[in-house]
């Protein structure tokens, strides 16, 4: 059998492809190593029934994958750590038909012009690989557009001073806000900041045949039960309802074969455990930012800067108790409001960058949330007597509100993905081992706005608050939690594109260089991190890829 | 009836996990069925489909089919890891491409064990004392127990929905959801 593409990986980024080539006539064979819990392959027309409120199931027991006992990763802060420091679940995003997107809350705003060019804009940082992107954001303004109409995304143009210019309006307005968001914009606002409804990639109304979201409050972490969220169901449904596409799920693509300066096809491993091949014109690779170098260094390509300037949002976490508040955190989509103040350099910023000595420092989007989950809630508290009390008084799940910043986190060439040398997952391929550590700009700006969020609380009436961050820190100065591994599931950077194939792994079209029918879909070719979830960007770029594709 | 642990453990987990959420006014975690709830996991390949993932999109309580009840089927990868994470490898060569795993029935076998023959009918205090000085059983245990406890009923815990009650939610919501204002009001 033989493809005009092969896409690897069904995520927001490979499905976004398999549209655009699909709608082109193309014909794609969609591979994806998890299982399908989301859509008839029959009918595509019918979205499954297998997603549910239930902590249990979604949070406790990998539903969504990746197992970490099937497929772990591995994870050190440098060499002097030894081969490892961990091995299990790191940064994983699921794995499964639609990747990450099936359960992320879906905040999913657009990059700011400057994003585009933060060397030209704010100048190099020492020991990081600061560099303007090959393209800006003129050029991926429509495709913003499309990607926002094809996943269904409601906002308030307008409402986010800072945003970047739009050429239309959101096509659905914002859903209700959560009532602990009411309490934080309005407290946000008195001390001069900007909130503004999120951005989200859920139905607020009726919207390409899918409901609006009724506010379950199951949202980041789990799949909806009634599939209001649009990313990436959206796109692989009409995919698939071209029927161009083939979506074989449960199937590990293990190698990209080549021959000479083309791709020929893949190698795969299906639920048999048997390994085959596939002939194609194209391979397209969209299997998240750590996934996608795996497979590059698993076909044994050797271009020096794969795996490498991965990037991770430094997340500052700062939270308020509020013992005469009841928030409520568990109705709602997990965060309905954020601010973008701090990834704006004002005069304090400036001063504490300079007193730090570095050039500068931007912080990232804050998102405005609260805890609803009763279980993670009790797991927060000891056994015994007193357990029954706290859980009744909840401090934690109802009492509690704060903000997670998803800081911009610097390119350094050190932190990479690379073939961990002795850990194997299930089929027997190496995995993915993460080195990294974050560069003092992260620690630095964290440390600047962490209080600015806690002056928000406290002018909220908070009776406290703490901040803490992830990845915490050896050292732990201040309140950085332990963990070393950084929590956030935004991934990035680690194939990144640019003009040069010196300086970059792929051309401005995710084209790898000196491989030109082997494209990247997804996070991976991010030259800076910004401060915004990745999501709606990588797929604007994926379908400008894929339109390049078949134009 | 337990499904996997013998009457004796199942009576010592029992008073183990009302150590860790006692009875007062309210039932204890012994009652809310969390002994069930780790039993009904230690015995997940006793029955067809294995009780790993219950069913969806919703458990019927505010509407809608029942579909929590059904569990779902595990693919060959997923029975592989779940079996290997409740039996441990056992030497089984599948099972140990990173090296061997010691699996939960081992875990609560000797965590069990180590309590004492005469951990039922000893005093609370002492029940207490013996538990933490088996630290990574009482913690392997408490996450358990927070899972049977507050859970949705159809892993065999939060009985009547007991836990739930205990800290006034409603637990699962679909497909009736929170209307507008009962998400942005007080
Ligand atoms: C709880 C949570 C909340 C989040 N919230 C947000 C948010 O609010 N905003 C935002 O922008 N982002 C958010 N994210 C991140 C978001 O999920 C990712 O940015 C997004 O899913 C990345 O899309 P992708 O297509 O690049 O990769 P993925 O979604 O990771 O999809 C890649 C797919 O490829 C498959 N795959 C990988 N390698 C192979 C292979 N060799 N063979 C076959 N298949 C393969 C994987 O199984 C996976 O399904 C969140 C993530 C989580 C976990
Ligand atoms: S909060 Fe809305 S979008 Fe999120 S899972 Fe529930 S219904 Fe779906």
């Amino acid at each position: 059998m033989s493809a005009d593409a092969i896409i690897v990986g069904s995520g927001p980024g490979g499905s976004t492809a398999a549209e655009v080539l699909a709608a082109a006539g193309w014909s794609v064979v969609l591979f994806e190593k998890g299982r399908n819990h989301l859509i008839d392959l029959d009918d595509p027309t019918r979205l499954l029934g297998d997603f549910s409120n239930d902590e249990i199931k979604f949070i406790d027991r990998h539903f969504l994958g990746p197992d970490p006992f099937l497929e772990p990763r591995t994870f050190r802060t440098g060499p002097e750590d030894g081969d490892r420091i961990f091995a299990g679940s790191v940064n994983s995003i699921p794995s499964t038909v639609g990747g990450g997107g099936t359960h992320a809350d879906g905040k999913v705003p657009r990059f700011l012009e400057e994003d585009f060019r933060m060397l030209s804009t704010y100048g190099p940082q020492d020991g990081a690989a600061v560099a303007d992107w090959p393209l800006d954001y003129a050029e991926l303004e429509p495709f913003y557009a499309g990607a926002e109409r094809g996943i269904g995304v409601s906002g308030e143009a307008g409402a986010n001073p800072f945003a970047a210019w739009r050429s239309g309006p959101y096509p659905m307005p914002p859903g209700p806000p959560m009532y602990g968001s009411t309490l934080s914009a309005a407290a946000s606002e008195l001390l001069g900041l900007h909130p503004y409804p999120a951005p989200g990639a859920t139905n607020s109304v009726f919207y390409d045949g899918r409901p609006p979201c009724n506010n379950c409050g199951f949202c980041a972490f789990f799949g909806c039960p009634i599939h209001a969220k649009g990313d990436p169901v959206a796109m692989l449904q009409r995919a698939l309802l071209t029927g161009n596409v083939e979506l074989i799920p449960e199937t590990f693509v293990s190698r990209i074969l080549t021959r000479g300066d083309r791709a020929t096809g893949v190698e795969y491993v299906g639920p048999d455990g048997v390994a085959r091949s596939m002939d194609a014109r194209h391979v397209i690779v969209a299997g998240g930012a750590v996934e996608t170098p795996r497979l590059l260094l698993l076909s044994g390509f050797d271009h020096p800067l794969i795996g490498r300037n991965l990037m991770v949002h430094f997340q500052t976490i700062v939270v308020g108790g509020f013992a005469d508040i009841d928030f409520h955190g568990e109705r709602g989509r997990a965060v309905t409001h954020m601010h973008d103040d701090a990834l704006i350099p004002d005069d304090a910023s400036r001063r504490a960058a300079k007193e730090a000595g570095l050039p500068w420092i931007r912080g990232g989007m804050v998102e405005h949330g609260g805890p609803g989950l009763p279980i993670m809630e009790a797991k927060h508290y000891n056994w015994g007597p007193g357990h029954k009390r706290k859980m009744r008084e909840s401090p934690y799940r109802r009492h509690l509100w704060g903000f997670t910043m998803q800081g911009e986190d610097l390119p350094v060439p050190t932190n990479r993905v690379d073939l961990d040398p002795k850990v194997r997952d299930v089929r027997g391929f190496p995995v993915a081992r993460i080195t990294y550590r974050p560069h003092r700009h992260e620690l630095v700006a964290s440390d600047h706005h962490g209080p600015r969020l806690a002056a928000i609380l406290e002018t909220m009436g908070a009776k406290w608050t703490s901040i803490v961050t992830s990845p915490g820190s050896r050292l732990g100065p201040g309140g950085r939690t332990e963990g070393l591994a950084p929590m956030s599931r935004h991934v990035m950077g680690s194939v990144r594109m640019g003009t040069e194939p010196e300086t970059s792994v792929t051309d401005a079209h995710g084209r790898v260089h000196g491989l030109e029918n082997v494209v990247i879909a997804d996070s991976s070719v991010f030259v800076t991190a910004s401060g915004y979830g990745p999501t709606l960007t990588l797929a604007a770029l994926a379908a400008r890829s894929a339109s390049a594709m078949v134009s | 009836m337990a499904i996997w642990l013998t009457t004796d453990e199942y009576r010592k987990l029992a008073a183990v996990v009302d150590l860790m959420i006692p009875a007062d006014e309210t039932p204890g975690a012994a009652e809310a069925g969390t002994v069930d709830y780790i039993d009904g996991l230690l015995g997940a390949f006793e029955v067809d489909p294995p009780r790993i993932w219950a069913g969806g999109p919703f458990s019927g309580r505010t509407g809608g089919p029942a579909g929590f009840a059904e569990f779902l089927p595990l693919s060959a990868l997923d029975e592989l890891a779940w079996r290997t994470r409740i039996e441990g490898s056992l030497g089984i060569a599948e099972r140990e491409f990173n090296g061997p795993v010691v699996g939960l029935h081992q875990r609560y076998r000797e965590g069990l064990d180590s309590l004492g023959v005469d951990f039922v009918q000893s005093d609370v205090q002492e029940q207490a004392r013996r538990l933490k000085g088996n630290e990574m059983f009482a913690s392997l245990v408490y996450e358990h127990v927070c899972e049977g406890m507050y859970g949705p009923p159809e892993y065999g815990g939060n009985r009547n929905g007991i836990g739930w009650s205990l800290i006034g939610t409603v637990g699962d919501v679909q497909p009736r959801g929170w209307t507008d204002d009962e998400v942005s009001l007080p």
